[in-house]
């Protein structure tokens, strides 16, 4: 909302008070003041000038020599080419950019010579210093402004046109629909401030007849119209409305178009009432039927634009059609037109979540419907409809009728609270006197009797107690309420175990040299083609969103894979010859019905850790982070299975994670294929742990295992057998297999190729044997490595290498 | 006799002196202290002397012998200090080459902040709630006293998933969840992805991240708010941050505010950080709304509370100075290994 701090003088005083002083307050007092502007900030140096002679150019056949009087002791000679400049408007006042002047864009002007004749400046047209042509209507279209005679000369033009003011643009919260006017802030204004506030009531006289001969109103849907106020204006004369009112349109931001339309824009700017003007002519019988509109109707809007209605919608009608969308926008069919003679003004309060459903649906947002959807006080229409009347009479743009048409079906009756200072002061921390809370409340036009606070009308968002505290805050200052911290009873803070599970897997990927990432959660579907998922991989079952901003971001992803390649291919793709990344991102996996994610029931979210890697880490470097992962949040009993079918991955370098025999998730090297797809090449590493089921097996106990106080023997062991034979199956059978005294075991050696018969391979474990009360014999240690010998040879036909 | 003596012990300087290694020493040890050794012959030769000079001949010779020690044990040292010497010196290397790399992993800039963040409230004695980002409209709107086609959802354009399912478009929605849990005295911070749809440029994602706090208890009041935010204003702006709070409007709040911070850069003077007003808008806050607590099953009457939410990124972006809000999901490791 633009506020030109000059309309404030109408009902209150804020003399002495500078922009950014005024600025500054309104901002603490709880109208947020975006900034303010000086309204000529552009205009520099441009004056009113009198032509004195106009002579043609020797050298130019368009080009005009001109004597000015610009209220210097000579005149100034200056060159124009504008077509309106001939002999006769020798006398004409014009605006005149002297000499190092500036106008709205930035241009600069200077002296200079036009065809080796010097110009000491230049005569402006309106557009030239950015207004419309409903700012200056008088104009022509196309060349120099003339002002109107009278107009003084050498005087500086921003004085002239209105210009020599500030504007104020606020932020108006949804609630503060009354702050949509200049009254409203103008009241904020006198609040902020102390000073005094007064709105005069408008006085229409009127010139008799009455205007229930001429028409009629009916509400048929007063849910959706509480109020609706008419009166009728007749022997209209459409013209430019005056100056005063144009240069307070134009402050606003609102382009001035004639008398009528710009005293409904003038009354919806200074009281926040959308007004709406209609040609008496176009309605059939004369009347004003407020319905629903009914399914199948259509209308063609001010705009040109037609529109298909709905039984949703409400309209304005006369006896047999739609002649308004109410609160949106007038029709075309009884727009006001030059030869317009009589006009009805419709004042009416509208329902505020149907204008705005409504506004929505037509892809038509106004300053009407901007209002309404805020809900306006019913209160209202009546003074605005006679302040309406009122500047009609004050323009001479028509006779009013006697009567005014008012179905109203709402309680005007004020809405009142109990006065409860000692509750307000327990809610702010405060401890303000009784008649202090009274005085600010009545600054803002409550009013505090008996016990109960009297809410003005247009207050409509005051409901409660703390509606009540917010105002006494905002009027005390914000910035006055003291800072305490509250003991209250004792809470301890604390990261849950889950939370700290996460930071702990957090910290190992890190050390683990993995750099966090963070991705989008939703994702577009073509992303499970990537990864190689089949059509009917139910996993393909995504939430998915109605409204996305693209394919790309349509459906709640079900994996964090894609995203992880995707992060990773960039870094590829930017030359970055490694990149090592984790992160724990949310999945969603929707509730499935007849097939599809049902939409209703919200989606289970888990977070999985999903690392990725190029260019850095072998299988197995790699493998031995995730073992530390496991390691580090004291998970035991973890079990790799190769994985032969994961269509994301590698079929031969793939395993499923277990822990306990349960798969917990999977990591392999990424199927070259899919790779390829993200434009990868060289080994890429991924791993997808859901963190649920990986916590779940967190061990939570930790003891101390007593520090050995006899040495261990050391033995190895080389076995030749089968290259099938998996590793890990061969040690759980050692350890099986050596009895109690074996510590651990470790394979350091893996060897085929020379030496070794086809299709075996050599493999070598050294085991640790101690026993915690002695020091092992000899013959111990052989039984214990027979046996694991024995364990393997029976197992897997392992052979003992010499 | 001490002539000799001192002819021996003379030699025995001379050679030590000359001796440059081991073996050189070795053999002078052997040529006057070996068992053949010079000063052995003379000891073999005391039993030509008288016997009662005998002790101090003895005594001469041993005073002879423990002198050539002392200086073959000098003499030992001076030459390992110097091989000791030729071999530090032979290791010698540039020390300003670059050490071998340790790789360590960064965490996300977003999650540097935020969990100082959660450090700041979890020692005033908060504690981290977590909650679903696919929401029911009724906690991300109709619980916090926004109903359907409230003007207020225009600031927020929603991402739909059914008529009832929404991406949260705040976190706010937290509040009721958390309320409808667990009774006062509540004290918790709720971080976490919220959706808008906003279309992604430098300065707007369609995801982004909230930090929300909640504190109920009785007799909780406006300056206790003011308390706590301007606590966690100075912990992470630093000691010396000037904040003010100007009244705001949320639906879910009343009375409301927001709080900025004086601009760190012009300290209030206006420069283009602050877009020349002299203060950063940091979050928005307020005291619970007496509806939102009903709602949630809280009588307004016995308790009350306040909310606050904090916009991570914006945050974030200001800390390290990022002018393009697309970097914190692009994962280039250029980015994120600055932090």
């Amino acid at each position: 909302m633009k506020l030109p701090l000059s309309w404030l003088s109408d009902y209150t005083d804020i003399s002495g008070v500078t922009p950014k002083e005024y600025d500054a307050r309104l901002t603490m007092s709880g109208s947020k003041v975006e900034e303010v502007y000086y309204l000529g900030a552009e205009i520099e140096n441009v004056v009113t000038g009198r032509v004195l002679s106009v002579v043609d150019h020797p050298d130019s056949d368009h080009l005009k020599i001109c004597q000015i009087d610009v209220g210097q002791d000579e005149p100034i000679q200056i060159v124009t080419g504008a077509p309106n400049v001939t002999p006769d408007s020798v006398g004409e006042i014009c605006p005149v950019a002297l000499h190092k002047s500036t106008l709205p864009g930035g241009v600069k002007i200077t002296k200079g010579k036009l065809r080796g004749e010097v110009s000491n400046g230049m005569m402006c047209s309106f557009q030239e210093l950015g207004l419309t042509h409903g700012c200056v209507p008088y104009a022509c279209e196309n060349g120099i402004l003339f002002l109107p005679e009278g107009t003084p000369v050498g005087e500086d033009i921003k004085k002239v046109l209105g210009l020599d003011d500030y504007v104020a643009d606020f932020e108006i919260t949804s609630n503060r629909a009354d702050c949509f006017s200049v009254i409203g802030l103008a009241r904020e204004t006198a609040a902020t401030f102390d000073r005094p506030f007064k709105v005069k009531e408008p006085v229409v006289k009127s010139i008799g007849d009455d205007i229930n001969k001429y028409m009629s109103v009916e509400v048929v849907d007063t849910d959706l119209c509480p109020r609706y106020t008419a009166r009728l204006v007749k022997n209209i004369k459409i013209e430019p409305s005056p100056a005063w009112m144009r240069e307070r349109l134009h402050a606003c931001g609102v382009r001035p178009i004639n008398n009528i339309v710009d005293i409904t824009n003038y009354v919806m700017l200074e009281y926040g009432q959308p007004m709406h003007a209609f040609d008496y002519s176009c309605l059939s019988d004369g009347k004003i039927v407020v319905r629903r509109a009914r399914n199948g109707e259509s209308i063609q809007t001010l705009d040109g634009q037609d529109h298909d209605l709905t039984d949703k919608m409400l309209a304005i009608c006369d006896n047999d059609k739609p002649v308004a969308v109410a609160g949106v926008m007038g029709g075309a069919n009884s727009e006001i037109e030059d030869d317009t003679k009589t006009v009805v003004f419709e004042s009416a309060c509208f329902h505020g979540a149907t204008v705005r459903v409504t506004a929505k649906a037509l892809g038509m947002r106004t300053e009407a419907s901007g209002r309404f959807e805020k809900g306006l006080d019913p209160s209202l229409t009546m003074p605005a409809v006679q302040r309406a009347c009122e500047l009609v009479e004050m323009l001479g743009a028509g006779e009013v009728v006697d009567g005014i048409i008012d179905a109203c079906a709402v309680d005007l009756t004020p809405k009142t609270l109990p006065f409860e200072p000692d509750k307000m002061n327990a809610l702010l921390g405060l401890d303000l006197s009784a008649d202090e809370q009274k005085a600010y409340l009545e600054r803002l036009e409550f009013r505090v009797e008996d016990g109960k606070v009297i809410i003005p009308s247009f207050r409509v968002d005051i409901a409660r107690m703390c509606d009540l505290a917010e105002e006494v805050a905002r009027m005390y200052g914000y910035d006055k309420i003291p800072t305490t911290l509250y003991a209250g009873e004792m809470v301890q803070g604390e990261y849950t175990p889950k939370q700290m599970a996460e930071q702990n897997v957090s910290l190992t990927c890190r050390e683990a040299g993995f750099d966090e990432a963070m991705s989008h959660s939703f994702i577009s579907p073509k992303f499970y083609d990537m990864i190689g998922w089949a059509q009917d991989d139910p996993r393909r079952i995504s939430t998915t969103i109605l409204n996305p901003l693209g394919e790309d971001f349509s459906i709640m992803r079900t994996t964090v894979l894609p995203s992880m390649l995707q992060s990773l291919a960039h870094n590829h793709a930017h030359r970055n010859p490694t990149a090592s990344l984790f992160e724990l991102g949310t999945i969603y996996t929707p509730s499935i019905k007849d097939g599809k994610a049902d939409p209703d029931v919200l989606p289970h979210e888990e977070k999985v850790l999903t690392l990725g890697t190029y260019g850095r880490l072998s299988f197995f470097q790699f493998k031995g982070v995730i073992e530390a992962i496991c390691r580090e949040l004291n998970v035991k009993n973890v079990q790799f299975v190769p994985e032969k079918s994961n269509p994301s991955y590698h079929p031969g370098r793939c395993a499923n994670i277990l822990i306990d025999g349960q798969p917990v998730g999977v990591f392999g090297t990424v199927h070259p294929t899919v790779a390829a797809r993200y434009g990868l090449s060289g080994e890429v590493l991924a791993a997808e742990l859901p963190l649920d089921k990986l916590f779940d097996a967190i061990d939570l106990v930790k003891l101390y295992h007593p520090l050995p106080k006899f040495p261990a023997s050391t033995r190895d062991i080389a076995v030749l057998v089968d290259d099938e034979v998996p590793a890990a199956s061969m040690q759980a059978a050692i350890e099986k297999a050596a009895g109690h005294i074996l510590e651990n075991v470790k394979l350091f050696d893996v060897y085929k190729g020379k030496g070794i018969p086809e299709g075996k391979k050599s493999v070598a474990y050294s085991l640790s044997l101690r026993a915690p009360d002695r020091t092992l014999t000899d013959e111990e240690c052989d039984k214990a490595m027979k046996q694991a010998l024995a364990a393997l040879e029976k197992d897997f036909g392992a052979v003992l290498r010499g | 006799m001490k002539e000799k003596l001192q002819g021996i012990l003379q030699a025995a300087k001379d050679q030590l002196a000359a001796a440059g290694d081991a073996r050189a020493l070795d053999e002078a040890r052997v040529r006057f202290l070996g068992k053949k050794g010079e000063l052995t012959a003379l000891l073999k030769g005391m039993k030509d002397v008288a016997a009662e000079e005998r002790p101090v001949v003895g005594q001469l010779i041993n005073d002879v012998r423990a002198e050539i020690e002392t200086i073959i044990d000098k003499q030992k040292e001076a030459i390992e200090q110097a091989a000791l010497a030729h071999k530090l010196a032979a290791e010698t290397i540039d020390v300003t080459l670059p050490g071998e790399e340790v790789v360590i992993g960064k965490k996300h800039p977003l999650n540097i902040v935020l969990d100082e963040l959660k450090e700041i409230f979890i020692g005033l004695g908060f504690s981290i709630a977590e909650g679903p980002e696919v929401e029911l409209d009724h906690y991300n709107f109709e619980a916090l006293n926004i109903p359907k086609d409230h003007p207020a959802r225009d600031t927020q354009d929603t991402f739909y998933i059914s008529d009832n399912v929404v991406l949260r478009t705040q976190t706010s929605g937290m509040q009721v969840r958390v309320m409808e849990q667990k009774k006062p005295p509540i004290r918790i911070i709720a971080p976490g992805r919220v959706y808008r749809s906003d279309a992604v440029d430098a300065t707007h994602s369609p995801l982004f991240h909230q930090i929300e706090g909640l504190v109920v208890d009785k007799g909780i009041r406006m300056s206790d708010l003011k308390g706590i935010l301007e606590l966690f204003a100075k912990k992470l702006y630093g000691e010396d941050t000037v904040v003010r709070f100007r009244p705001h409007h949320f639906p879910f709040t009343e009375p409301s505010a927001e709080m900025d911070i004086q601009c760190y850069r012009c300290h209030g003077a206006g420069c283009p950080l602050c877009k020349g007003e002299g203060w950063i808008e940091i979050l928005g806050c307020g005291m619970v709304h007496p509806k939102v607590l009903e709602m949630s099953g809280i009588d307004p009457e016995e308790y009350s509370g306040y909310a606050f939410g904090i916009g991570l990124e914006r945050t974030v972006m200001g800390r390290f100075k990022i002018d393009d809000i697309r970097l914190f999901y692009e994962n280039d490791v250029r980015f994120l290994e600055q932090f």
